[in-house]
């Protein structure tokens, strides 16, 4: 998940659909983002390389829409809904998610595993 | 509508079209410059004789209201610390009106003051020298004890009178218009004091001649010690006593608005008048009548112009009323273009100074240029055929004023301060800076800006008269609220009293090991 600036960024990304539950008058996700490049990388524990300043999921909660969906914590946020995340501040990512009249986000969430996993199928 | 009027130009509302407009502008400045010009005397500089007022008649108005301030009369009191009680002083004035000369009757107060303190110091000798002069047989002879009490006695005496020379016996600066109530009470003290020490001599040692001289020095060097101490009460009742700041006075000249602050102590009014008057000489811009109001011809184009025609009425009663009336109203409505005017009338005078100024400016310095101080080791003549004539101050001064008189007449002309400027003062003034190698700008600063009032005082021993007006009587302390005017000739001077604000000042120890600093830390926000 490092970067060489001036390349393009290439990952294996899992696409997640989350369906907004309806709380009152809010529309929750169920996780909690952190990191964003208005943010200090080096306190990010989910990180490989400590100055990626993208956006990471730091929690689950448990039983939510996001959990439901297959979300899980330490992932990368790539995009949401066609939206680059890579790039955004922290506040303009929770813009992102927390449309009020959409219902549904669509997430490319990328993470060691899943990298691990393909170079395994590909042996 | 006037439409020849001066202004007129300056009403940019008016349906006049621009170029038509600028026209109007430019023959109205022209206009204006010709006025200025027809004013103006003499087209060319002729070095006058000293001492005639470097400008024309125009500036009469100014040096009738200078001349007087210097003439006036003083009352007199003394600002010693022995000085005499009201009805003595007001009976003693009256003796003296008529028969001395003004300037005596300021020295009259200290004079008496210096009397009653001689008599003070020479007492305790007295008391020493009289039974050594009366009965000198039948003395005790007193040893070692005596001699050190002599010689505390003479320390004690010598320290009095340095001190009352250093403290009290000063030229008195003002006269105020009751008796200074501590210096009062002070010399009341002492008179007492001296008195009963006398009595109590005379009943004492004088009349059974009192044989233990020991006793007797003792009694005076006890004298001194209380003259001492009543010496220690003056100093922090006429001296120490108002040096903290508890008041802020504010004190605003009412003719053009010209204001300070000032932070005194406890005085009483009339202490903290002259208080006021010593920061006023030296920190207010002095008093110009020439800058003051509006010119007439802004404020006087109000009600004019509607004249009101009566049709066919027959009471002239109802009418006069009426016409009045509708007069009033239709002023009022009318649109009052009068700060207009008064705006352009003042952009025009700060354009026409700062143009004045600039070319005085450069007059000076290029007039500056014209001499050069001769250093001691360079020959006087340095060639034959050029001979430098070698000049006092004085006449160098005369030799580089030609140049620039013009444009410093001008300058001052525009500025309305030539009436404290005359040419000889110019002269003098040059030759100070030329003697103390100033630059251009050190010898303008004095006319490019109003100094303040004392730079302008004539040499003059007979003082000025101010007038302390005020609602409470002068010798009460100050407070809160308090109000009172000194008034002169033509302005005065405003003051109020407030007291300065408690503080209440706190402690906060920042430890400087904590000042710490992070990065900003990871918010974590759920969606």
């Amino acid at each position: 998940m490092s970067f060489i600036p001036g390349q393009p960024v290439t990952a294996v990304v899992q696409r997640i659909e989350i369906r907004k539950l309806r709380q009152g008058e809010h529309l929750i996700l169920g996780f909690s983002i952190g990191g964003g490049i208005d943010q200090d990388p080096g306190q990010n524990p989910f990180s490989e390389d400590k100055s990626d300043k993208g956006i990471y999921v730091t929690r689950v909660t448990p039983g939510g829409p996001a959990e439901v969906a297959g979300l899980m914590m330490g992932d990368k946020v790539m995009q949401v809904n066609g939206w680059d995340m890579t790039m955004v501040t922290h506040d303009q990512a929770r813009k992102r998610l927390t449309k009020k009249n959409e219902d549904v986000v669509r997430l490319l969430v990328t993470r060691k595993s899943l990298e691990q996993a393909v170079r395994h199928s590909m042996m | 509508m006037d439409n020849e009027s001066q202004y007129s130009g300056y009403s940019y509302k008016s349906s006049h079209s621009r170029s038509s407009r600028k026209h109007r502008e430019r023959r109205d400045r022209h206009r204006s410059k010709s006025r200025d010009s027809s004013s103006r005397g003499d087209k060319s500089v002729t070095i006058q004789a000293p001492g005639e007022p470097l400008l024309d008649t125009e500036s009469t108005r100014g040096d009738d209201r200078d001349d007087n301030w210097g003439e006036t009369t003083t009352v007199v009191t003394g600002t010693s610390e022995h000085s005499v009680s009201n009805e003595d002083l007001t009976r003693v004035s009256k003796e003296l009106e008529e028969s001395f000369p003004l300037d005596c009757r300021r020295f009259l107060g200290p004079a008496l003051g210096a009397v009653l303190g001689l008599f003070a110091l020479v007492t305790p000798l007295a008391f020493l020298a009289l039974p050594q002069l009366l009965w000198r047989d039948s003395l005790e002879p007193c040893g070692t004890p005596c001699e050190g009490l002599y010689v505390s006695l003479a320390f004690k005496l010598l320290v009095l009178l340095i001190s009352t020379w250093a403290l009290f016996l000063r030229p008195p600066r003002a006269t105020l218009p009751r008796f200074y109530v501590f210096r009062c009470l002070l010399l009341a003290l002492v008179f007492l004091f001296v008195a009963s020490y006398w009595l109590f001599y005379g009943v004492r040692v004088l009349e059974p001649r009192e044989r233990d001289y020991r006793g007797i020095v003792g009694y005076a060097a006890s004298l001194v010690d209380a003259l001492l101490f009543i010496q220690y009460l003056a100093l922090v009742l006429l001296e120490v006593r108002h040096l903290q700041p508890a008041f802020c006075l504010k004190v605003v000249r009412t003719t053009d608005g010209a204001s300070r602050f000032y932070n005194t102590g406890h005085l009483s009014i009339q202490r903290a008048a002259v208080w006021v008057l010593d920061q006023y000489y030296s920190d207010f811009p002095v008093y110009n009548p020439a800058l003051l109001n509006l010119p007439k011809s802004i404020l006087s184009k109000k009600v004019s112009g509607f004249k009101v025609y009566t049709l066919g009425e027959e009471n002239n009663t109802n009418n006069s009323t009426g016409q009045s009336r509708a007069m009033i109203a239709a002023a009022a409505r009318r649109r009052d273009n009068s700060h207009n005017e008064y705006y352009y009338e003042e952009a025009e005078m700060d354009r026409r100074v700062r143009k004045r100024k600039a070319r005085l400016v450069v007059a000076v310095e290029e007039a500056f240029t014209h001499i050069k101080r001769l250093q001691d080791d360079e020959p006087a003549a340095s060639s034959p055929k050029h001979p430098r004539e070698v000049m006092d101050p004085r006449e160098a001064a005369q030799a580089i004023f030609a140049p620039m008189a013009r444009a410093m007449q001008k300058y001052l002309r525009t500025t309305r301060q030539q009436p404290y400027h005359s040419m000889e003062s110019i002269l003098t003034h040059l030759q100070f800076c030329i003697t103390h190698n100033m630059t251009p700008k050190a010898f303008l600063e004095r006319y490019l800006s109003p100094g303040p009032t004392l730079q302008y005082q004539r040499e003059n021993s007979r003082g000025r008269q101010w007038t302390l007006v005020s609602e409470e009587p002068v010798t009460s302390a100050l407070r809160q609220g308090l109000v009172f005017s000194l008034r002169r000739l033509d302005f005065s001077l405003v003051v109020t009293v407030t007291p300065l604000p408690f503080l209440h000042l706190g402690e906060e120890f920042i430890d400087p090991k904590s000042h710490k600093f992070v990065m900003r830390l990871q918010s974590e926000t759920s969606v």
